[in-house]
């Protein structure tokens, strides 16, 4: 019932801009009535549950617009209509909505807050908790990024790029605080799948999938990080698996390929490899050639691929193809320490996995880092 | 989206612009001075960047273990020491460059004859969470 409620908030966004809220007053207007459903519901569930939703919604933005002498005016041009009674009209704005949220002036971090708030139905609260920030920080960036936008229109149609570089967004930041947002990222992208036929929505659904069914084998009892080629692919999760490939596959046939579709495919192909030694890596340095020629050389796939190079060509290769790569990519020296053990050169990767965890951007990462140095170092 | 600890200094940063300790400002001089920094707190809240400013007492020790069974030791107060830190703030900001444009407005707190101390700050980034991409 909870998790149900909160796909209906874009939905009761939708209703209330339709009957004339602007689209601030009305994101407002539905998270309050959301609150209120997370404490009433529990104890009194409602029959009808999108319209119990419109209806307190409807109420509380005529109470905002009542209380706000300066905006008189429009409380008379929009409170005199009636909400109309009977089931609400399905239009399908899923995807204006999404855009909104995704808008390019908004910064990354303001249109992830916003599309968790107003598309996910996730608390202000809920939000800060996940990144961490102060409840109030985050009720100002909200309402900042709710002003940034003010003046778009909602009856455009969005684009897709900008909402699927958002959920990607949410995806990669993992799982911190209470809420689990690489679940919750999955949730929004399946919901905007269900709006949208797009087989980029597709591929980005398939991506996530593909690397969620890994999650439970990603790190060690003790919490370290695991890598690919170390995980225990009996632990990948099969059913995300399937599904993740599925999606991707039909995806694929419609001959639309983008960037999230590459990445699934690399995804799927590790996934199919039943143990690390199998992967065809001749196929993932393709699909690597083909992401490169979709991202216009992005140099984090660059990286990648000369670790993939590596595999398929040997070290030497490897080291090639890295070093057209610019050193300055988060992870160069990482991988550059190892294609270097695997060259042979064990002092020198020894030294360069040291330097890699002074350069890492995150504790896990350095943690494995320099237990890698330490490895070596053992002999 | 990464957070970063702006480290302000009793002792141990180079030398500022104005530089003139605080304990020789008139009192105008130090209400402005943290009239400046409580602003700047509430405006990288209005900004939905703020996550935590606290100052610290110059006072207080270095502690450590002596042994199972044993005390800790203590070593103190901080007579010797080269670097002081004097507090910190903590934000939360979509790019390295706005830190570094953030402290650089946070450096400019007015000091002795209320102009800009241009005092140097420590910008920090702190450890993120891994991506769950990586591939």
């Amino acid at each position: 019932m909870i998790d149900d409620v909160r796909a209906l908030v874009p939905q009761v966004i939708g209703v209330l801009v339709r009957r004339g809220a602007d689209f601030a007053m009305a994101e407002d207007a539905v998270q309050e009535a959301l609150v209120e459903a997370l404490r009433v519901w529990p104890v009194d569930p409602p029959r009808e549950p999108r319209a119990w939703l419109v209806t307190v919604a409807w109420r509380r933005f005529l109470d905002a617009t009542r209380s706000d002498v300066a905006r008189r005016r429009r409380e008379e041009a929009v409170a005199e209509q009636e909400p109309e009674p009977g089931p609400v009209p399905g239009t399908d704005d899923t995807l204006q909505l999404y855009a909104l949220c995704a808008h390019p002036s908004l910064s990354p971090s303001a249109a992830v807050a916003l599309t968790l708030r107003a598309v996910g139905g996730l608390t202000t609260r809920q939000i800060a908790a996940a990144y961490l920030v102060p409840e109030a920080t985050m009720a100002q960036r909200i309402s900042r990024a709710k002003r940034t936008v003010a003046g778009v229109r909602l009856d455009r149609p969005g684009d897709v790029g900008v909402v699927l570089r958002v959920l990607y967004l949410v995806f990669n930041e993992g799982y911190s605080g209470d809420v689990d947002l690489a679940a919750e990222a999955i949730r929004l992208t399946r919901q905007l799948r269900a709006a949208v036929d797009h087989p980029e929505v597709a591929g980005l659904l398939a991506l996530m999938l593909l690397h969620h069914a890994r999650r439970g084998a990603r790190t060690a009892p003790d919490g370290s990080l695991m890598p690919l080629a170390q995980q225990d692919r009996s632990r990948w999760d099969r059913d995300l698996v399937t599904e993740g490939t599925g999606i991707l596959q039909a995806a694929l046939a419609r001959d639309g390929l983008g960037e999230y579709q590459a990445q699934a495919a690399v995804a799927a192909l590790h996934a199919d490899a039943p143990t690390a030694e199998e992967t065809d890596w001749v196929q993932v340095v393709e699909w690597y050639d083909e992401l490169l020629r979709l991202t216009a050389g992005s140099p984090v796939v660059a990286l990648n691929r000369a670790v993939a190079v590596g595999e398929a060509d040997g070290p030497r290769a490897g080291l090639a193809a890295l070093a057209a790569v610019p050193a300055t990519v988060p992870r160069w020296t990482a991988v550059e320490a190892y294609l270097v053990e695997q060259d042979g050169d064990l002092p020198r990767a020894t030294e360069l996995y040291v330097q890699a965890a002074a350069r890492a951007g995150n504790a896990a990462e350095r943690d494995h880092l320099t237990r890698q140095a330490a490895r070596l170092r053992a002999g | 989206m990464a957070k970063y600890l702006l480290l302000k200094h009793y002792r141990g940063a180079p030398s500022p612009v104005n530089d003139v300790s605080m304990d020789r400002w008139t009192p105008e001089e130090v209400s402005a001075h943290m009239q400046f920094m409580d602003d700047f707190a509430t405006r990288l809240q209005a900004d939905g960047e703020f996550v935590d400013g606290q100052a610290l007492a110059p006072t207080g020790a270095w502690v450590r273990h002596d042994g199972e069974g044993r005390p800790p030791v203590v070593d103190g107060p901080f007579a010797e020491t080269k670097d002081l830190i004097a507090g910190w703030m903590v934000i939360d900001v979509d790019t390295w460059e706005r830190a570094v444009e953030l402290a650089g407005e946070l450096s400019a707190a007015p000091g002795a004859g209320g102009r800009p101390i241009h005092e140097w700050l420590e910008v920090r980034p702190f450890y993120g969470v891994p991506a769950t991409i990586t591939e």
